[in-house]
């Protein structure tokens, strides 16, 4: 018997041939793969067309004439800011870094505490106030946000990009989720032993809850990297503006920036999946204590 | 599992005297949980709850945000739900998405995490279904007019006249009838990410053991295993993604305002956070606006615990 048969129950003999359900479920699996794609092809076709292809009508998906000259104009353009095009990039990794580092530790620590794992007066009312914050939407909050903002002079500040997404519900709740479900037996067992919360936490909890964190990573990482409203809002010069916002004004402005509107999109879209590729082994590893029973 | 004290403090029985005392005294025992929760706490309180108690009370205000905010008390809230047919058209609209995309949402990220997580090529295929979330919104509405376009270049009406079925192209996005029903597509095929992604994470949680030890009781085809083992296991994930899901199609508004601008032909793709968009950022009334958002969270809200008592026996999260 195979391990990958074992592992998902498959019984031994199917894994001789495929039934015809296998082969109708992979030919669908593969079509929608295909449809799903579209986006992400069609950002690279894109940034390989040339000015005249980019404004044809009727629009064609494909590329007839592919050039690279679309990235020449984006640097071309980018030259022409006050500020050298690095800054940006700079700015925009020291922040996404940032929150997702910050996100997945305070967010991983108040999980914990709100987890099964713990019982304390208040701890269901804040659990009820984080999940309840989620349904209050955004666009009305932003204006007091900016407001509080202010008041704590963080305007043009890294912070004012840094702090106020960790206040977000959303990475609390998936960390809980996933913390209630890190066996209570090793835990009792930890404490027996005289392990600290300290301890527990970093080396059971984090270890145990690894694919959701790295879910929140992922997530975390593609909202801060594509957000250019922040930016909008919170900053004033030219050198703390981030990638996305400096990417809108260039390739929003003039029909002539359409090649390196198309070349910076390309560009864009990079770096999250990078990280998506990074982060994916955590997400797919099965736990270290899978196995283990009450 | 509730202590004794959490089981009185439900239950409505006066306070002991010495209640308090052994209030006082879990609290130190758990001091450690407060430590690990105050660095999120605060920055929930200054940038969250601040901001939605602000909100609250303007939402009973009128405020333009040049003058100061005067108070005027339950007018808003007259006008929003008794003068503004707009607004209720806006209503209609996301009760209408809402009811569609929720469910079909969530049920298709289990369905496809599930189908994926069972591939060898679990990997790629992971990443190709999370592709979408991966490209900004302007290129996804790019997309959309591509595909959608109301003249004969769309490549959907190209398509549908070649193969016969029509002869002149439709506007899909300018057909009142037709505008909800292509949002909700959109909508659906760009929200499968994270929900999706969560889902996979979760399924590493199943314990595989529980398959071996069940096919020996005799769950034999893979649905069963599914419904009896998977199903169950995923609940935290389920609760997450089932909130969530609730969440997002309330809050429908980007992708419509990407694909049909706002406002949209007869208002056939208004939804509530676009009435509140319109308010707050075009017509600078934050009062108004607010108390939009205000009726938008009872709506959430309620919706929420009535999907939560349905999903879940101990009827919390």
């Amino acid at each position: 018997m195979s391990t990958y048969g074992l592992y998902y129950g498959i019984k031994p003999v199917r894994r001789k041939g495929w039934s015809f359900g296998q082969i109708v479920l992979f030919l669908f699996l593969m079509g929608l793969a295909a449809f799903m794609m579209l986006p992400l092809v069609f950002v690279v076709v894109n940034a390989l067309k040339p000015l005249d292809e980019l404004l044809l009508f009727p629009p064609r998906f494909w590329v007839q004439r592919p050039t690279l000259s679309n990235f020449g104009d984006l640097l071309l353009a980018t030259s022409a800011t006050t500020v050298p095009f690095v800054r940006y990039i700079f700015n925009s990794v020291i922040v996404s870094v940032s929150v997702v580092v910050l996100t997945i530790l305070i967010g991983s620590m108040a999980a914990y505490a709100l987890s099964n794992k713990h019982k304390f007066p208040g701890q269901e009312l804040f659990f009820v106030l984080v999940v309840s914050s989620l349904m209050f939407a955004s666009e009305v909050t932003s204006i007091p946000r900016y407001l509080i903002v202010n008041k704590l002079g963080w305007i043009d500040h890294y912070w004012a990009l840094i702090i106020p997404p960790l206040a977000g519900g959303y990475g609390v709740f998936l960390m809980k989720q996933f913390i209630d479900q890190v066996p209570r037996e090793i835990i009792e067992a930890a404490i027996i032993d005289g392990a600290s919360d300290w301890t527990i936490f970093w080396k059971l909890i984090m270890p145990g809850a690894q694919s959701a964190w790295a879910t929140l990573g992922i997530t975390q990482f593609v909202a801060t990297w594509n957000d250019a409203f922040s930016a909008l809002i919170f900053t004033r010069t030219e050198v703390m503006k981030t990638l996305p916002l400096m990417l809108q004004t260039v390739g929003g402005g003039s029909i002539a920036r359409a090649g390196a509107g198309a070349a910076a999109t390309f560009l864009m879209i990079f770096p999250p999946i990078i990280i998506f590729v990074f982060l994916q082994s955590r997400v797919v590893e099965s736990m270290a204590y899978s196995g283990i029973k009450s | 599992m509730a202590t004794a004290s959490q089981v009185v403090e439900r239950v409505g029985v006066r306070p002991a005297p010495g209640r308090i005392a052994r209030l006082i005294e879990q609290m130190r025992k758990e001091k450690v949980a407060y430590l690990f929760l105050a660095p999120y706490a605060i920055v929930f309180f200054v940038f969250t709850i601040l901001p939605v108690l602000t909100a609250i009370g303007l939402s009973f205000t009128y405020y333009n945000m040049l003058q100061p905010p005067k108070w005027i008390g339950l007018t808003n809230y007259r006008l929003l739900l008794l003068d503004d047919s707009v607004f209720l058209i806006g209503v209609k609209n996301t009760l209408y998405f809402a009811i569609i995309a929720g469910p079909v949402s969530f049920v298709a990220c289990f369905l496809f995490a599930w189908l994926i997580n069972m591939q060898k090529a679990r990997k790629p295929l992971t990443l190709i279904f999370y592709a979408p979330s991966l490209v900004s919104g302007i290129a996804m509405g790019l997309i959309a007019s591509y595909f959608l376009s109301g003249d004969r270049y769309g490549l959907l009406n190209d398509f549908l006249i070649r193969i016969g079925a029509i002869s002149t192209p439709i506007q899909f996005l300018r057909d009142a009838r037709l505008i909800m029903p292509f949002i909700i597509l959109v909508q659906l095929y760009m929200s499968l990410g994270n929900g999706f992604l969560v889902n996979i994470a979760g399924l590493q949680n199943v314990d595989k053991t529980l398959y071996e030890a069940a096919a020996l009781d005799g769950v034999g085809t893979k649905l069963q295993e599914m419904w009896y083992i998977t199903v169950p296991l995923m609940k935290p994930q389920l609760l997450f993604n089932a909130v969530m899901a609730i969440v997002s199609s309330f809050n429908v508004f980007g992708i419509a305002l990407a694909m049909v601008g706002l406002p949209s032909w007869q208002y056939a793709g208004h939804t509530i956070v676009a009435h509140m968009y319109d308010y707050a950022f075009i017509r600078f009334s934050l009062g108004y606006a607010s108390a939009v958002a205000v009726i938008l969270f009872i709506f959430t809200f309620t919706l929420n615990r009535i999907v939560m008592r349905i999903l879940s026996t101990r009827g919390d999260y």
